[in-house]
């Protein structure tokens, strides 16, 4: 594939094309041949854009920067200030954040370029995430056709050679949790997609619901064929109304070309899928929970075993991936697992999608192969720290580890950071510079905790209220040295004994801070200073 | 998300008649609790002790159950909230950008501490956990509209949209 420097999309639906969206296009291709940028901008249109105001709308990648309305004759002069001198036309840039959010599914590549080899994200910013046939012609539907050539069994094989390792957090490697369902016995089996996505700081499943709601369709009707299920959920956090309406539209348009429904192609395959809107409850997102709530109960998780595998929603066997791990499987299918396995480490094939977020000067979504390292991730898709020096990392939201800066360069796939003792988690990077507190800051996680857990079972319960009250004595200057065994108790306590990811991982941050920044705790107990300046100390 | 700004205290006829509307386009079982609830705060703003009562005899659930579902999910509110219900997101993401300063003016200007409604029925104030547009941050919810890049000084415009 050519690869280009920039890219520019111009947005060219009906009213776009009222407002003269083709002459724009004219005018673009005919400014770029005349400053000779032909070889390192290309130029696409977007046939479909929602309901946004100010048409026609020009996005110039990799920037992820927006300009609406353009009229014909600012062409020439945007070309040359943004394309070929680099500098922004403040005038034409659009900054509401409500047209913002509305293409958020395009401006969410900011600092990639689209001519980059890419899996999960691979039609998100490029296919029309609203029309099935936009779907279609890139390539859409052919891995689902394909594994209905296929045994169901060789499905489950091709998956497992792969390599794939769950995207949720815990990297639990999917062929043999899809072995485990297809052997269960029984005849009713479920398919359940995960977008439960609720960690501090991960937002990649939104952005993959948002710009390609139809692969995740497709990947769920390979998984039900392979496991041998007839119906799927996806439960949607509720929170996320856009990527709800997204998904909706796109099971509608699957059902009317037959896609989803019974007798599937004359294959004598049926499959379904409804949408549970989750109603805000972080714990939702652990697998048994998100069962309870969709049976319409509180969401509390259950004891394991039996597994869902085995006994799922409604006692019967459910396969359950997350988002990112379905949006793998078609381009799995299609190319075969030893494609997919030249990407990544060997024990992590594939790529990550990880949010960038905190003191970097380029926030947003990545998609690198595994292995990459922190450090490489600030300096090229970070652009750097904003100010001051890099001090930690917190990964994988609030069940994710805080790496400190002597972590930085190491390859980040699930076991190299096992070995080391930290957790991968589920893709956030939150950068952090020498101006935050390690105290505030898990007094901030631990906060979380107490306010998320669902208060089934004892350990977690108490032990997320007492660490949190412990950090906020530290924080505020009423700290004692004893406090710091007592906290080592607790996490102890609370990652033997809870039921669940949420209790058994809410001591991580505590830990990695008794770990890596003793010191500077201690200086807040002892000297009664906090050595940045952020907590209140009394 | 709707707005709430038409909503007024239904009377009890009003209620049963619009829940028995609601149940009608469900089979009443036990998994369309949560869509049910969900459809109810949208109709009416919150989920009143009454709607409760109406649920749970319309459909045979137990009260105490439907109780136990509805006070489990932040986004099913039992208590009557504000014309416009401001969520502030507390988690680490936005509160390493700035979050603090922004709560701090956000308190300030409306004179509300969190899970406080104003006495002109106008605010409820709330903190919530994550809501996904992190790189927006700081974020805050109205009314289900997000604002992000918020600094204290934009707080006020914002809210300023607001009647």
């Amino acid at each position: 594939m050519k690869t280009v420097r920039s890219m520019v999309l111009v947005s060219h639906d009906q009213k776009s094309k009222a407002n003269a969206s083709q002459e724009v296009i004219d005018a673009l291709q005919s400014a770029i041949k005349s400053l000779d940028l032909s070889d390192e901008v290309a130029v696409a249109s977007i046939p479909e854009i929602g309901n946004v105001r100010n048409l026609p709308l020009v996005v110039i990648l990799p920037e992820a920067t927006v300009y609406a309305p353009v009229k014909p004759e600012d062409v020439p002069h945007l070309v040359e200030e943004h394309l070929y001198k680099g500098r922004e036309v403040a005038a034409l840039k659009v900054t509401d954040n409500d047209t913002l959010r509305k293409i958020a599914w395009l401006t969410q590549r900011k600092g990639t370029l689209p001519a980059e080899s890419k899996i999960v994200l691979r039609n998100v910013g490029i296919v029309d995430p609203e029309n099935i046939d936009d779907f279609l012609a890139y390539e859409g539907g052919q891995a689902f056709a394909l594994a209905l050539e296929m045994t169901p069994e060789l499905v489950v094989e091709i998956i497992k050679e792969s390599g794939l390792r769950g995207r949720g957090g815990a990297g639990f490697p999917a062929g043999i949790k899809w072995e485990a369902v297809r052997k269960a016995p029984g005849t009713k089996k479920y398919v359940i997609c995960n977008a439960d996505e609720s960690e501090p700081g991960t937002f990649k499943d939104r952005v993959i619901l948002e710009g390609d709601p139809f692969t995740i369709i497709e990947a769920m009707l390979i998984a039900a064929y392979a496991v041998g299920a007839d119906e799927g959920y996806i439960y949607i956090r509720g929170e996320y109304q856009l990527a709800l309406e997204r998904v909706e539209k796109a099971i509608h348009q699957a059902r009317e070309y037959g896609v989803l429904g019974k007798n599937i192609f004359g294959s004598g395959f049926d499959f379904d899928i409804h949408i549970h809107a989750g109603a805000g409850a972080y714990i939702c997102g652990e697998e048994t929970a998100l069962l309870e709530s969709i049976e319409g109960g509180r969401g509390e998780p259950r004891v394991k075993p039996p597994y869902p595998t085995t006994s799922g929603l409604w006692g019967k066997p459910t396969l359950i991936n997350n988002v990112e791990t379905f949006a793998n499987i078609p381009p799995i299918v299609l190319n075969g697992a030893q494609w997919f396995k030249s990407f990544g480490t060997p024990s992590s094939p594939g790529t990550k999608v990880y949010t960038i977020l905190g003191n970097v000067n380029n926030t947003g979504l990545i998609e690198v192969p595994m292995g990459i390292t922190l450090r490489e991730v600030i300096s090229i898709y970070g652009k750097g720290i904003k100010a001051g020096q890099f001090k930690f990392a917190q990964t994988g939201g609030s069940s994710g580890s805080i790496i400190p800066a002597s972590l930085q360069d190491t390859p980040m796939d699930f076991d190299s950071y096992r070995k080391v003792g930290v957790a991968l988690g589920s893709g956030a990077l939150l950068i952090c510079n020498d101006t935050n507190c390690i105290v505030d800051s898990v007094r901030v996680l631990t906060r979380f905790f107490q306010e998320e857990c669902c208060g089934k079972c004892v350990p977690c319960r108490v032990g997320t209220e007492q660490t949190w009250k412990i950090l906020t004595n530290i924080s505020e200057g009423r700290g004692k040295m004893e406090d710091l065994a007592h906290l080592e108790w607790l996490c102890k306590g609370m990652e033997d004994f809870s039921n669940c990811g949420l209790g058994q991982t809410a001591g991580t941050p505590i830990r990695n801070m008794l770990d890596h920044f003793r010191a500077e705790l201690e200086a807040h107990i002892k000297l009664g200073v906090c050595p940045t300046g952020v907590c209140p100390m009394g | 998300m709707e707005e709430n700004t038409s909503l007024s205290i239904p009377t009890i006829e009003e209620l049963k008649h619009e829940i028995s509307l609601i149940l009608q386009q469900t089979k009443k079982d036990r998994e369309d609790l949560i869509p049910i609830l969900h459809k109810i705060t949208q109709r009416f703003g919150y989920i009143s002790s009454q709607a409760l009562y109406e649920i749970s005899s319309q459909t045979s659930i137990p009260l105490a159950e439907v109780f136990s579902v509805a006070t489990f999910y932040r986004m099913l509110p039992t208590q009557q909230r504000g014309r416009h219900v401001i969520l502030f997101c507390e988690s680490l993401p936005c509160h390493v950008v700035g979050g603090r300063e922004v709560f701090d003016a956000l308190k300030n200007e409306l004179k509300l501490e969190p899970g406080q409604t104003s006495k002109d029925q106008k605010w409820t104030l709330l903190t919530t956990s994550c809501l996904g547009v992190c790189d927006f941050g700081p974020v805050i919810s109205i009314d289900g509209n997000i604002h992000g890049h918020l600094t204290p000084e934009t707080v006020q415009d914002v809210l300023n949209k607001y009647e």
